[in-house]
């Protein structure tokens, strides 16, 4: 073994990890991935927010592979010939159905796995892939004495060590991610000319987009790997409401609060909702927060929505200009626009959200499942990121800083002022009055299942689905709660030990365990 | 003495002159008084509304915008001359390929009478459907917005070219087919030699209409799925109701469709014929 002279370098731990290892774990990997998206794509109700099984589940898929048998027995083989006698195959034609080794022989761990792999690529090396060869060496000195030699020749730790640093590479690092031009995207967009992307390796193109109508086909088209939602969206995805049915899974929450309710300056004197019938809203889709919010909003106020008030999707950035132009007498919608409105002259602020719902969500970081599974690295780094940015916005501070980065015309094409006013919370209302409400947005990237199951207890309220509907069990598939909390543990940041509250709208709570109870207790609803 | 031609050319200007001058003075924005307070400066200044921009701003725009046209500032932010580009590109190459197929069927359909009156119900029905009725369709089919796009061109630039070529070859004088038959031309030989140069003043007329359209077309179809051109850039400004780009934005516009106009008018002088 002539390789073997000066091997505790770890240069040449790099190399034999690189030509001998590495090659032979990509097939494996190549094969794994096969069989896990296959799995996990065709069994619907197979994948998401249990994350936990994850490893469990890989482990088995993996052990289905043959060639990660114990390098070191003599009675194990690695090729599985058809005519093979190694003690698996036996048990195997013994007992169909049972191939598997006993728990003690099997790696439990992720990590043992690998260093399983690495030390079976390597005796395969050494004896050339002839594995009748090294079952015969195997049989006269012994497993042990294998073990022992090669401890002794090669820096096996540290083989082991470069394989798995290198296993975690990102398999795609060019992504393009869409945003629409608001200041829930702030996370997204200031991850851009703030370096959150680059931070963790990742080169993302951000791309403005039109409207959520096209966000969502873009991304169900996957010309984007990632984009920004609205909260309601992946799950009205996942369920196939308004759209064809893919899973999309949704790591994490951009923004609580930030929307408000603007009125055309003439409704100065209309401020009691019970004023409102005959009023045209606009809202930026139907699967939104927005619309969910307006609607409990004027239903709280006793006005049918679908009947004393005529609401309209209008795009976020097309809603000031149909303001002006009389089209609308108001709309609940996202930041920069309620502030812009003010900014022309032609709205005021009649109510911020968070009046309705303190911490409410908005708007989501969203990808589909399918990329997930095929990109397993560059998803967590994109999470990473996205979190990492979410977190350095929820910070007063840098406020002012990131209204600066995300004003220009590449990001949301708006004044800085008016960027400015959203992101610190001090702001003019229209009115006359100055505002000092430094929550009117806020940053947190945990995805709450209970706000899944309220944001489909209002779906299944105004009928936008239809018949029994599973909560949790489509919130736990969707917000994948587990991944956001892995990544902002590993990061730095206490993530929520439960993933499930109450909360409470225009002080009424909302009971999480009993969403069909809570669905029922509106007096206002579609029938 | 002047001569007619410019004498009209005089009184052009002068109408160009006294409309923008009037614009130009009608809004001007006032002069602010004194420091503005704090409630005033987070309104965006004390005038009372927004105002469509004088003629002067929208020069000014006109010159930062055309001193640096291909600037590239990211995806989203590029320059006028970079947009310009997109959409002419999608443009010519949804118009090309609709020729490619609307010229051969419009000869088949010119022919050959039963063809036409086997194909002329679909084209009356497809014919006058907005292009852009096309677009969430194409954009589920093909899954790829610059494709759609192009599928949009394609699909409002084919039928006026079709219907030309078919009206423009059944129309060719029968003397001249027959002719040509008295001569022994393969049908080839004759669609070539014959009916093609004849037909070609009302194809490229066709044409002509069909480049209009799309260049219609392409700004409505691009403030849809966005990205990149001209549209997208219209559609950009407005969300910031930025008017004096728009309106730079609208001129741009108008100058290429006319290039384009002229371009292919120039080729329809080519091939005309006196009898």
């Amino acid at each position: 073994m002539a390789l073997a002279s000066n091997a505790a370098d770890w240069h040449e731990a790099r190399y034999l990890s690189r030509n001998i290892v590495q090659p032979l774990i990509a097939d494996l990997r190549n094969l794994k991935r096969q069989r896990l998206s296959a799995e996990s794509l065709s069994a619907n109700d197979h994948f998401g927010g249990t994350m936990t099984d994850a490893p469990k589940n890989e482990t088995q898929i993996e052990f289905h592979c043959n060639s990660l048998g114990d390098a070191y027995d003599e009675k194990t083989s690695l090729r599985h010939a058809s005519n093979c006698d190694c003690r698996k195959c036996t048990t195997a034609a013994a007992k169909p159905g049972v191939a598997q080794e006993t728990s003690a022989q099997r790696p439990a761990t992720h990590e043992e796995m690998w260093d399983r792999m690495v030390e079976n690529a390597l005796v395969r090396g050494i004896f050339a892939q002839n594995d009748f060869s090294r079952r015969s060496f195997l049989n006269a000195v012994g497993g042990t004495t294998l073990a022992a030699i090669l401890g002794s020749v090669l820096p096996l730790d540290a083989i082991k060590a470069a394989t798995k640093e290198s296993t975690d590479k990102l398999e795609k690092t060019k992504l393009k991610v869409g945003f629409v031009p608001i200041t829930c995207a702030t996370p997204i967009i200031m991850a851009h000319p703030m370096g959150f992307y680059s931070k963790y390796g990742l080169d993302v193109e951000v791309i403005k987009t039109a409207g959520w109508a096209v966000a969502r086909d873009k991304s169900l088209a996957m010309e984007y790997d990632a984009s920004h939602m609205l909260t309601p969206m992946p799950l009205a995805m996942t369920m196939g409401a308004g759209s064809t049915a893919k899973p999309f899974i949704m790591p994490a929450v951009e923004n609580i609060n930030g929307q408000a309710i603007v009125l055309h300056v003439d409704h100065k004197d209309k401020r009691d909702p019970k004023q409102w019938k005959g009023f045209k809203f606009g809202v930026p889709f139907d699967y939104s927060m927005h619309n969910f919010l307006l609607r409990y909003y004027v239903a709280e106020h006793g006005l049918d929505p679908d009947k004393d008030i005529q609401i309209r999707v209008v795009p976020p950035p097309e809603m000031v200009a149909n303001l002006r132009a009389g089209n609308l007498d108001g709309y609940l919608s996202p930041d920069p626009f309620n502030q812009r409105a003010v900014w022309e002259k032609v709205g005021f602020i009649h109510t911020l959200t968070k009046d309705i719902w303190e911490g409410h969500p908005c708007c989501a970081f969203a990808c589909s499942q399918e990329f997930a599974v095929a990109h397993p690295n560059t998803y967590g780094a994109l999470l990473k990121a996205i979190v990492d940015a979410t977190q350095f916005s929820a910070k007063m501070e840098n406020r002012k800083q990131i209204a600066e980065a995300i004003a220009p015309t590449n990001y949301l094409n708006q004044p800085v002022p008016v960027i400015e006013q959203v992101l610190t919370g001090r702001f003019a209302d229209g009115l006359g009055e100055i505002k000092d409400v430094p929550t009117r947005i806020d940053f947190d990237p945990f995805p709450w299942h209970s706000m899944a199951v309220w944001i489909l207890t209002q779906m299944k309220r105004w009928g936008y689905i239809k018949g029994d509907v599973d909560y949790n069990k489509i919130a736990e598939q969707v917000y994948v709660a587990a991944d956001t909390a892995k990544t902002m543990q590993h990061l730095g940041y206490t993530a929520p030990d439960k993933t499930y509250k109450n909360h409470v709208i225009m002080g009424k709570e909302f009971d999480y365990t009993k969403p069909e109870a809570y669905v029922q207790s509106f007096a206002i609803k579609a029938s | 003495m002047l001569s007619i031609r410019q004498k009209s050319l005089l009184v052009s200007l002068v109408f160009l002159a006294v409309v923008l001058g009037f614009w130009e003075a009608y809004c001007q924005p006032p002069k602010s008084r004194e420091a503005l307070s704090e409630y005033e400066l987070l309104m965006g200044g004390a005038d009372q509304e927004a105002r469509i921009p004088p003629p002067s701003a929208i020069v000014a725009k006109a010159w930062e915008e055309l001193s640096n046209p291909f600037y590239d500032k990211g995806p989203n932010d590029k320059g006028i001359g970079i947009q310009l580009a997109y959409s002419i590109s999608r443009v010519l190459s949804g118009y090309l390929m609709a020729a490619l197929v609307a010229i051969p069927i419009g000869f088949l359909i010119g022919m050959s009478p039963l063809m036409y009156g086997a194909l002329n119900p679909y084209i009356q029905i497809l014919r006058p459907i907005s292009p852009l009725a096309w677009m969430p369709l194409a954009l589920f089919i093909i899954k790829d917005s610059e494709t759609s796009a192009i599928f949009v061109i394609f699909i409002c630039s084919i039928w006026p070219m079709l219907i030309n070529t078919a009206f423009g070859v059944a129309g060719v004088r029968r003397d001249w087919i027959n002719v040509a038959r008295t001569h022994e031309l393969s049908p080839l030989r004759t669609a070539f030699t014959v009916i093609l140069p004849a037909a070609a003043p009302t194809i490229l007329t066709g044409m002509r209409i069909s480049i209009g359209i799309a260049w219609l077309v392409i700004v409505a179809a691009e403030m849809l799925v966005g990205g990149t051109g001209i549209g997208y850039y219209v559609w950009n400004e407005w969300n910031n109701l930025d008017l004096t780009s728009v309106i730079f934005s609208i001129l741009m516009i108008g100058l290429v469709g006319m290039l384009l106009d002229l371009a292919l008018n120039g080729a329809a002088k080519l091939v005309q014929y006196q009898e």
